[in-house]
């Protein structure tokens, strides 16, 4: 945000701040460990929000839950800031010395009233009209999210949405204060760091600016081509469109893990070369012309990480990798060699050396600094600099250091994926402690606490369709049907049903789930799919309709 | 908090004892709707955890597995945290009990003077201990704190309220379980109160005399007119009188309580809190039994100067679960004090604020230690605390804390009736005022006795009529189980804090128990050492431990069997003692060897059939 | 001068001056007596301390005497006070440490604690067998049904013991109770110090007191989810993880064979750090480094126990 893309806080913050904010973040169970920094925060006297359709284990800590609707949360926010603005509890100093377009924001979050925010989210007024008051008031504030803001056809709006807030209460840029996503792999954030996005080199640099791309192709030698690449989901549109015919996966399984996973297989399905380097025989894999066994490196090889607080940190070999499978790097590497191109001798290190003679924010950052000091928080500019546990320190100096953090308003609409009548039912999808995306790596593993991949409904709507625990039945999206076991969890309310996506070959989640996208980050909505749940009929002709559930709205 | 409850359910008479019990603490249930708060503000309700488990162990009669987790899920208590407390207290059962229970103290005193015919008659009727079916059963209990009418039980009853019982025998045990009908409770046993009567009385000034279920008659004879003097005085006068006094806590530490209450007026931390231990266990004594049954108002007056003079709030009377008289005259009491006025949110039309908690204990000596007892009231195992800090600073919800014992608190209306200067002419120069004694044992008429700081021990027993008929001293206990042995040559002892520390004993509680020639010594010190080990919170190795070994130790000695692994066991036990008073946490642990100590330096440990 | 540099804050630093073993130390206020003797090199046994619990200051092996104090301090939780005067070595010291040594090894197996311990066990003279020989290991559950108060008499022909067979009630990790010195870290670590799922708490009292889940429920049937913090900061081998169990008792786990390596988790984005124990190019065992600002020494499931994955390997 405002440049970087990474989370403005430090885990250490979470614990000295006055309040957190959880939004669409079930970090109790999929970020176990930055909860604990949480739960040290709230002993210490913080309170806590969890904003999340599900009355999930976080929210169970929480001095307030509030139950939104999915897909609802821009909503939600605008209400929050209006409530803020209309209290006079907005930070004026703050919104004068460091941001812009305030006015605009202002005029666009008005009608959102605590009334019209309460129809749009389903929360009740007065829990809003609390937290607002309570994010204003606060000393230190952080907002934290997950996957239920960035999973969702306006994920960057949201985001924006919650950035707003921060901006609106100067609560991002202090210690104490911030705007943290939560990463969902261990590595998501050094993915971006290192340019593993279509439209950034390494270090966050614009692919489209022609003094970048010069330096980089200097070092490289090598033409970077001018233009944004496509990002995941603009890979798929382009093979629908042929487009696009070779692919090469590494370590993703997009057959199992892409929201309406069936149109997804038969695209890669269509392809005229496929080739996928991982460390299982994925489904995906599976369809693949060509497989690289690739090694687990985090630790069977070398390399860097980087965590949620943009601290990156080394992966070591501890082990040596089962029969042909090699590391990642040293695949690409001999790729490059028999394309051509010979690199030398590949070493983790050597990799990471260059990056940092182009990249500012990692020049700092020697293996040798990075074992001694547990790892180093970006930016770290040169060898003396300690790392940086939070930014944007720079809004807040006299004079502000660099440009205004500009107000991005954005308005609410609701998920694409519209609850009807013959679609009743909000389907929204989320992890569970013990397990981990697609199940690949932890299905490995004998866990006391897995749960039978399975149709979660609420105790009401599971007695009002008259299902039992463990009953099988049809579920059904616009776009596919499976069966599924039903399992009652009173976490859930009527309306709403929940899903893993931990075990494709139990119960294929994403043979439902919506195929819009995000247009500004790509994306998919895994989070807001509308569903129909049947009895799985005997006699499939007479299909008997269960009556509809009502929708919360 | 995210709890995980197991899923069984209370039956419906668990959640209406439960619901009532939270009903009536102002906890109201958590709305399942689209917002909720299962934050700060519900896991505040961990201190009414004991109060909710007594109000399972009254009704129902013992805590099934759905009730704990019904309490657990409606004071957002994790279930297994639940269970540690539950099972820390010996009156909590969480095996099915039936409805009726008889406690038979077997302690040293009772053990003297017929237990164990009363549990031969259990025994023969209900057969054998703590069993989980049928009408009633009975189990072996530590002293109950009835010792001056001993032999003695305590009848819990599901459903009703529990009853003392003593003097009991054999036969009224029998009746009673033939009838089911319980005698009216009787007045506790002070001779100097009888006719005539002892006008040197300050403590026990209205026993007998007032009527403990009646504010105006407790005005009648004066009381209320300390709170008055405390009001004029205001609270740095109230520290100067007892600074003046030099009133000394009557608790076994003598700390005086003048610096203790200035620490907690002048710490900068609120809210403050004032308790009163009123946990009275230690095996022998039972003089806060009867000033809370006899004189509770006195008790309420005294606990809300405290209050008034440390600038608390709120006051906890924290009152061992053994004692359901006092526990229902002081509930009475306090009910009276707060429509009269005298407790609320403008005492005594003086405008502060003051009121006070009633809190049972539940069967756990070592809650009579200030800092376990803290624990138990916040909800918690009732596990004392390291030193410092001190409750005057780290008390009660972590908050400055002034805590005293029921005795001494009387005391300060004493301070206050007359002056400091003139309390501190009573007694000795050090020891001033008067203290209480609880003489059993081979003496003519036990009871409780009050006698001025420096009266020997022989002027006490003469007070009482002299040893029983015929008998003669073997050894005197002094201060309970962990307290010390005397012998005759210590008769002229001065029975002030100094004398006693001097000769290396401890007045401890005030407990004078005379053992005559009768009397089989080493089976009171295995008593005490069952009794150590049985109240020991496990906390500390040395005294978890150490209680084990010494008990252990004591066994093979009093049995005159050899250690197997040839150690010499008085060597060994020297050791015990030794490490469980320097490295143990709390009082009860580097007390818990003393009174054996004691009996090995005065010869009294004799092995049975030894020949020497 | 820029406005956030106006507002630092600079750091107060006070501190305190004491004498230990005859040697004057300074260490920062609210340091504690074992922060202080760590200054000055002075080795302290410890066995219910930890970095980054709460001190419950419960097994008292670390006791000093500090002048005009009537009883001995715990060194892992006092504070120093300026002008204090400690002895670590006195004759009363080592006496107290002895004895705490000698009631825990005669009570409870120690076999498995490290070699740190085992050492302080023999140098402070502890000698277990003093006490007689031990009481026969309690049967399935028994300890667990113990009622507070009342216990049947002894005879002291034998020393009691807290020897019971081990609970196995689930795939990923044993708990072996005749191990538990009751130092309470497993119910920090699952408590408030970390985890904050309290599945397990101390139960009962004085030597019947035991680490429970309620009603000595299976774990599997309790608040547990497995995050195995209470094994990361066991002492005494009492926890273990199942596959360390099944090697030790195979006879197979052989810590010459071993190797630990620190790398990062790979199921989420927060970064913790582990610490792979591997025998014979298989992970064995997974903590996490105590000191790294991340975890402080916690995990998850899929932290400590998720490797599985990388060593499923077709035979």
């Amino acid at each position: 945000m405002f440049g970087a893309g990474g989370g403005t806080s430090s885990y250490q913050e979470i614990e000295d701040t006055d309040l957190i904010i959880l939004w669409g973040s079930n970090a109790r169970e999929t970020h176990p460990i930055f909860f604990h920094h949480v739960l040290k925060g709230v002993h210490q006297g913080a309170r806590l929000y969890a904003i999340d359709p599900r009355r999930t284990s976080t929210s169970q800590w929480a001095d307030g839950w509030l139950g939104v609707d999915v897909g609802s949360d821009i909503a939600l926010a605008n209400g929050i800031a209006r409530e803020i603005i209309a209290a006079g509890l907005e930070n004026r100093a703050f919104i004068d010395h460091a941001t812009e377009n305030f006015e605009e924001y202002a005029r666009m979050v008005e009608p959102y009233t605590l009334e019209m925010t309460a129809r749009c989210t389903g929360v009740p007024a007065p829990a809003i009209r609390e937290l607002a008051h309570a994010y204003a008031r606060a000393d230190r504030a952080q907002i934290c999210w997950t996957l239920g803001i960035t999973e969702h056809h306006n994920a960057a709006d949201n985001v924006f949405a919650l950035i707003n807030l921060a901006l609106l209460c100067g609560h991002v840029g202090r210690y104490g204060s911030g705007v943290n996503p939560l990463r969902g792999q261990n590595n998501v954030q050094g993915g971006g760091d290192m340019g593993a996005i279509p439209n950034k080199l390494p270090g966050f640099k614009n692919v489209e600016d022609d003094a970048e791309r010069a330096r980089f192709e200097s070092v490289w030698s090598c033409t970077i081509p001018p233009q944004n690449g496509w990002h995941l989901s603009q890979m798929f549109e382009a093979m629908e469109r042929g487009d696009l015919r070779t692919l090469y996966v590494i370590g993703e399984n997009p057959a199992d893990s892409e929201a309406d996973a069936p149109h997804a297989r038969k695209l890669l399905e269509g392809l005229d070369h496929l080739v996928v380097q991982d460390i299982f025989l994925t489904n995906t894999a599976r369809m693949a012309d060509v497989v690289f066994p690739a090694a687990a490196d985090w630790c069977e090889y070398e390399g860097t990480v980087t965590n949620s607080e943009r601290r990156v940190q080394r992966v070591r070999k501890a082990l040596e990798p089962p029969g042909e499978a090699r590391p990642d790097l040293e695949i690409i590497w001999e790729l490059a060699r028999r394309l051509g191109n010979d690199w030398g001798e590949p070493g983790a290190e050597r990799a990471w050396d260059e990056l940092r003679s182009l990249s500012a924010m990692h020049t700092g950052m020697s293996y040798e600094r990075l074992d001694a000091m547990g790892g180093i928080q970006w930016p770290c500019p040169d060898e003396n600099h300690p790392g940086s546990p939070f930014l944007h320190g720079r809004l807040w100096e006299e004079p502000r250091g660099g440009p205004p953090a500009p107000f991005t308003p954005v308005e609410f609409v609701a998920p694409l994926d519209e609850l009807n009548a013959e679609f009743p039912i909000r389907l929204t999808t989320g992890r569970r402690l013990d397990s981990y995306n697609t199940g690949v790596q932890t299905g490995g593993y004998s866990s006391p606490m897995r749960k039978k991949e399975s149709l979660f409904l609420c105790p009401e709507d599971a007695e009002r369709l008259g299902f039992a625990e463990g009953e099988r039945v049809q579920v059904s999206s616009r776009r596919g049907s499976i069966e599924a076991p039903v399992a009652i969890e009173s976490s859930l309310r009527p309306g709403l049903a929940f899903m893993t996506v931990h075990s494709a070959g139990e119960v294929d989640t994403n043979v439902l789930t919506s195929d819009a996208w995000d247009k500004k980050s790509g994306t998919a909505d895994f989070k807001a799919t509308a569903i129909r749940v049947e009895r799985i009929a005997a006699e499939r002709g007479a299909r008997h309709e269960v009556a509809a559930a009502g929708t919360s709205h | 908090m995210d709890l995980r409850l197991r899923g069984s359910d209370p039956t419906p008479a668990e959640r209406a004892t439960v619901d009532l019990f939270l009903l009536s603490s102002g906890v109201s249930e958590q709305a399942n709707g689209r917002a909720a708060n299962t934050g700060h503000e519900a896991r505040a309700h961990r201190h009414l955890l004991l109060p909710a488990l007594h109000s399972l162990q009254d009704e129902i009669g013992w805590i099934s597995e759905g009730a704990l987790s019904y309490v657990c899920e409606r004071l957002t208590v994790p279930p297994a945290d639940a269970y540690g407390v539950a099972s820390f207290y010996a009156l909590f059962s969480l095996r099915p009990r039936p409805p009726l229970v008889a406690h038979v103290c077997d302690d040293i005193v009772c053990m003297k003077k017929g237990a164990e015919d009363i549990i031969a008659t259990l025994q023969d009727k209900l057969g054998p201990e703590s069993s989980e079916e049928g009408a009633a059963t009975w189990l072996r209990s530590p002293c109950l704190g009835q010792c001056e009418r001993a032999p003695a039980l305590l009848w819990q009853r599901a459903g009703s309220d529990d009853r003392s019982h003593a003097p009991a025998s054999s036969e009224a045990v029998g009746r009673l379980l033939a009838d089911g009908l319980f005698d009216a409770p009787e007045r506790g046993t002070a001779p100097q109160t009888e006719t005539p009567r002892d006008p040197r009385l300050r403590l026990l000034r209205r026993i007998g005399l007032v009527d403990p279920t009646d504010l105006d008659d407790y005005r009648g004879h004066g009381g209320y007119s300390a709170l008055r003097r405390a009001v004029r005085l205001g609270p740095e006068g109230i520290a100067r009188e007892l600074a003046d006094s030099k009133l000394m806590g009557r608790g076994g530490a003598a700390f005086p309580i003048g610096a203790k209450w200035d620490a907690v007026a002048k710490a900068p931390v609120r809210p403050h809190y004032v308790i009163c231990n009123a946990d009275e266990s230690e095996p022998g004594t039972f003089k806060d039994r009867i000033l809370m049954e006899e004189d509770p108002f006195a008790l309420i007056e005294a606990v809300t100067i405290a209050g008034y003079a440390t600038g608390a709030e709120r006051g906890y009377i924290y009152i061992r679960g053994e004692y359901p008289l006092a526990t229902h005259r002081l509930e009475d009491a306090i009910a009276q004090a707060r429509a009269r006025g005298m407790l609320g949110g403008n005492v005594m039309g003086e405008d502060f604020v003051f009121d006070i908690e009633l809190r049972r204990g539940a069967g756990a000596y070592i809650c009579g230690e200030e800092t376990a007892l803290m624990n138990s009231i916040e909800g918690f195992r009732g596990e004392p605390r390291n030193k410092p800090p001190f409750p005057t600073q780290v008390g009660l919800f972590g908050k400055p804390t002034a805590i005293n014992n029921v005795e001494t608190l009387f005391n300060v209306l004493e301070v206050l009736a007359e002056g400091g200067p003139a309390f501190a002419g009573i007694g000795t120069k050090d020891s001033t005022g008067t203290k209480l004694f609880c003489l059993t044992g081979a003496i003519a008429k036990p009871g409780l006795y009050e006698l001025e700081f420096g009266a020997t021990l022989r002027e006490l027993l003469d007070l009482a009529g002299g040893v029983t008929e015929g008998a003669t001293i073997q050894a005197i206990l002094l201060g309970g189980a962990a307290g010390t042995f005397i012998d005759t040559s210590d008769l002229d002892l001065p029975l002030t804090f100094e004398a006693t520390r001097a000769a290396s004993a401890s007045l401890g509680s005030g407990v004078v128990h005379i053992l005559d020639e009768s009397s089989d010594i080493s089976a009171v010190l295995l008593r005490i050492a069952a009794f150590m080990r049985d109240e020991s919170c496990g906390q500390c190795v040395p005294c978890r431990v150490g209680t084990v070994r010494q008990e252990e130790a004591l066994q093979r000695i009093v049995a005159g069997r050899k250690n197997a692994s040839g150690q010499d066991d008085v060597a060994l036990l020297a050791d015990l003692v030794r490490v469980m008073s320097d490295a143990s946490i709390c009082g009860l642990g580097f007390t818990a060897g003393v009174a054996v100590k004691s009996a090995l330096e005065r010869g009294l440990l004799t092995p049975q059939g030894s020949n020497s | 001068m820029s406005r956030a540099a106006r507002f630092k804050l600079g750091v107060i630093k006070r501190t305190v001056e004491l004498t230990i073993d005859g040697v004057a130390v300074e260490v920062p206020e609210g340091a504690t007596i074992l922060d202080a003797c760590n200054k000055l090199g002075i080795v302290t046994p410890t066995l219910c301390y930890l970095s980054t619990l709460t001190p419950v200051n419960a097994c008292r092996v670390c006791v000093v005497e500090v002048e005009k104090a009537r009883v001995l301090a715990p060194a892992c939780s006092r504070k120093v006070e300026p002008g204090m005067v400690v002895h670590t070595d006195s004759e009363r010291v080592r006496h107290s440490r002895r004895m705490v040594f000698e009631l825990l090894s005669s009570s409870v197996d120690m076999s498995l604690v490290s070699g740190e311990v085992k050492g302080w066990i023999d140098s402070y003279g502890s000698d277990a067998a003093r006490y007689g020989p031990p009481a026969p290991p309690a049967k399935v559950g028994e300890r667990d049904a113990r009622h507070a108060g009342h216990h049947h008499a002894v005879d002291g022909s034998v020393a009691e013991t807290v020897a019971q067979p081990v609970k196995i009630d689930n795939d990923l990790y044993v708990r072996d109770y005749s191990r538990c010195i009751l130092c309470y870290k497993c119910v920090e670590a699952c408590g408030e110090d970390a985890q904050n799922t309290f599945a397990i708490a101390v139960a009962g009292r004085g030597f019947d007191a035991r680490i429970a889940t309620e009603f000595d429920a299976p774990l599997t049937d309790s608040a547990c989810v497995y995050c195995g913090n209470c094994i990361g900061v066991c002492p005494t081998g009492a926890l273990m993880p199942k596959s360390e169990y099944d090697l030790r008792q195979q006879g197979r786990w052989d810590e010459a064979r071993q190797t630990v390596t620190q790398t990062v988790c790979s199921f989420c984005g927060v970064g913790c750090n582990l610490d792979l124990t591997v025998q014979d190019n298989a992970i064995v065992r997974v903590d996490s480094p105590l000191e790294h600002s991340v975890t402080h020494g916690h995990l998850c499931i899929k932290g400590r126990f998720g490797f599985q994955h990388v060593q499923n390997l077709p035979d």
